[in-house]
């Protein structure tokens, strides 16, 4: 699949999808990169090393300092791919480093999916698994 | 993205590396949102003050930009901070917090920053007028400024902001076009509304529900600055709402087209699921008013309800310094503090560490609040009207 190019970078990881929108502020352990929002599909799981699949992003603006934040403590997901980024997410990947692209048909990924992401393209390639 | 030829050579390095860096990012945003060109912003607001919400590495982040010189070109104002600023000790603030905290608040005073702290800096000195271009990025000021004063800004992340304040522009798109502010989705509203907390329940509901729409209100027959705030902050919190309109009463709502839109109604039911959903705790160890920050009206209640009366519990009410001025004169402060409350500026509850000063339970009039605080500081909460919050302290 072929979405736009939000923040560069070549990256591999297995998909954790959220099919709700999520607030980095408030919504994610800055220390663990643990989804801490309550209520939320993703509560009690890491996005560390993943490649983390939502909608959009949510709440607060602080998040791109937490999306920042957890790269800079090693517990960031490895890329990001949206259905649509908004400023706040797209603000924090292109600060922390963090290849991301949007504009993708996420209902297409599943949970535990291979994915390789070439932001660098605005590509995505999925291997189910 | 057009750039002028001044432009052009900030990003070449000639006006040095941090607006270099900054600038880049404005053009990266500008880029991937189709901007044609960068405007001029009369004013910033900063969020990603809280050293609880930035942590070490926002803070290195900041105090090596500050380090590097770099100061800001327009009036520049700050989101809360994690503790009240000069009474910080008193109210029982740990140490070692503070100490991060005021470092922080150092790296932005040298870039120029006003340090005021508050989410609300149209009523502290911050006002932007009707379509003035501005970057703010504290969500719950960017809804009130859009909405309720028809200036124009982007939810912008706190460290874009920066960014703007430094360059002096933002990219031209989003809500900075007279065509990306049409409703997108209509509410009709069929409750009476009479508490700010009802305006918070109303506000938390919609934004679940629309997400990152633009709602367009009919059916709220009136509504003081006050209860707006309070229906915009928790439609940013519980969704991302950055603009709506309420028909007869914000500037653009005659302006805009409201044909053919989806509707969404909201009656009793509606409000009063929100209000149970939110309540997940019950007897408060502390009642928290000021999110978004008090206004001197809603300090004057609190204190009309207090005087005389002896708490037994703490009540904390948040706000600007300007504002804690203001009632201090009054003389609002010495009755809310003779019966045992204590007017908190700079921080409030979300950002500040009440989860490490003891505090389980939380009692909220605020649909943002709500939201918040039970991943943000492990609370359980209590969501109520100012009434029934305040007569379960007593």
């Amino acid at each position: 699949m072929k979405g736009r190019i939000i923040s560069p970078g070549k990256v591999e990881g297995k998909a954790i999808v959220s099919t709700e929108p999520i607030g980095f502020y408030g919504g994610i352990d800055i220390e663990t990169g643990i989804v801490i929002e309550k209520g939320h599909p993703l509560e009690g799981k890491s996005v560390k090393d993943k490649i983390l699949v939502f909608p959009y992003g949510k709440g607060s603006t602080v998040g791109s300092y937490v999306i920042y934040g957890i790269k800079k403590n090693n517990v960031a997901p490895a890329g990001i791919v949206n259905k649509e980024t908004e400023t706040i997410v797209a603000t924090g990947v292109i600060l922390a480093g963090i290849p991301c692209v949007d504009q993708i048909d996420i209902e297409k990924i599943k949970d535990g999916d291979n994915v390789y992401l070439d932001a660098d393209k605005g590509i995505i390639k999925i291997q189910s698994v | 993205m057009h750039l002028t030829k001044e432009e052009e050579k900030i990003l070449n390095g000639e006006k040095g590396e941090v607006m270099e860096r900054l600038f880049r990012l404005l053009v990266r945003l500008g880029d991937i949102y189709g901007a044609d060109k960068m405007i001029p912003v009369g004013s910033v607001q900063v969020a990603g003050v809280s050293y609880k919400s930035i942590g070490d590495p926002g803070t290195e982040f900041l105090e090596d930009i500050a380090s590097k010189g770099a100061k800001v070109k327009v009036l520049t104002y700050l989101n809360p901070a994690g503790m009240d600023l000069e009474n910080w000790e008193k109210l029982g603030f740990p140490k070692d917090f503070a100490k991060n905290q005021l470092r922080i608040m150092k790296a932005f005073k040298n870039m120029g920053i006003v340090v005021t702290s508050t989410c609300t800096p149209y009523l502290a000195g911050n006002l932007p007028r009707f379509r003035e271009h501005i970057a703010w990025s504290e969500s719950s000021a960017v809804s009130f400024s859009n909405s309720v004063i028809g200036a124009r800004t982007n939810r912008e992340g706190g460290p874009s902001a920066l960014a703007a304040a430094i360059c002096g522009v933002t990219p031209n798109y989003g809500l900075h076009l007279w065509e990306k502010r049409q409703p997108t989705v209509k509410i009709k509203v069929d409750v009476d509304l009479n508490f700010n907390s009802d305006f918070g329940a109303l506000g938390y509901y919609v934004g679940k529900q629309v997400k990152n729409k633009i709602p367009y209100f009919t059916g709220i027959k009136d509504a003081n600055t006050d209860q707006l705030k309070a229906l915009g902050a928790a439609m940013a919190a519980s969704g991302a709402v950055a603009l709506y309109h309420i028909k007869d009463l914000t500037p653009e709502a005659d302006l805009v087209k409201k044909d053919n839109l989806e509707t969404l109604s909201v009656g009793k039911n509606e409000i009063k699921e929100t209000y149970d959903k939110l309540n997940t705790g019950k007897n408060p160890d502390i009642v928290i008013f000021g999110c978004p920050h008090a206004s001197l009206r809603e300090i004057s209640a609190i204190a009309e309800r207090l005087e005389g009366k002896r708490l037994k519990k703490p009540v904390w009410v948040c706000t600007s310094r300007m504002i804690k001025e203001a009632a201090e004169r009054m003389g609002y402060n010495e009755i809310i503090a003779r019966a045992g409350g204590s007017i908190v500026a700079d921080t409030c509850m979300v950002v500040s560490p009440i989860e490490e000063m003891g505090y389980k339970t939380t009692g909220v009039n605020s649909g943002k609040a709500a939201n918040y605080l039970p991943g943000f500081c492990k609370q359980e909460v209590c969501f109520a009207n100012i009434d029934d919050l305040l007569e379960g302290q007593l």
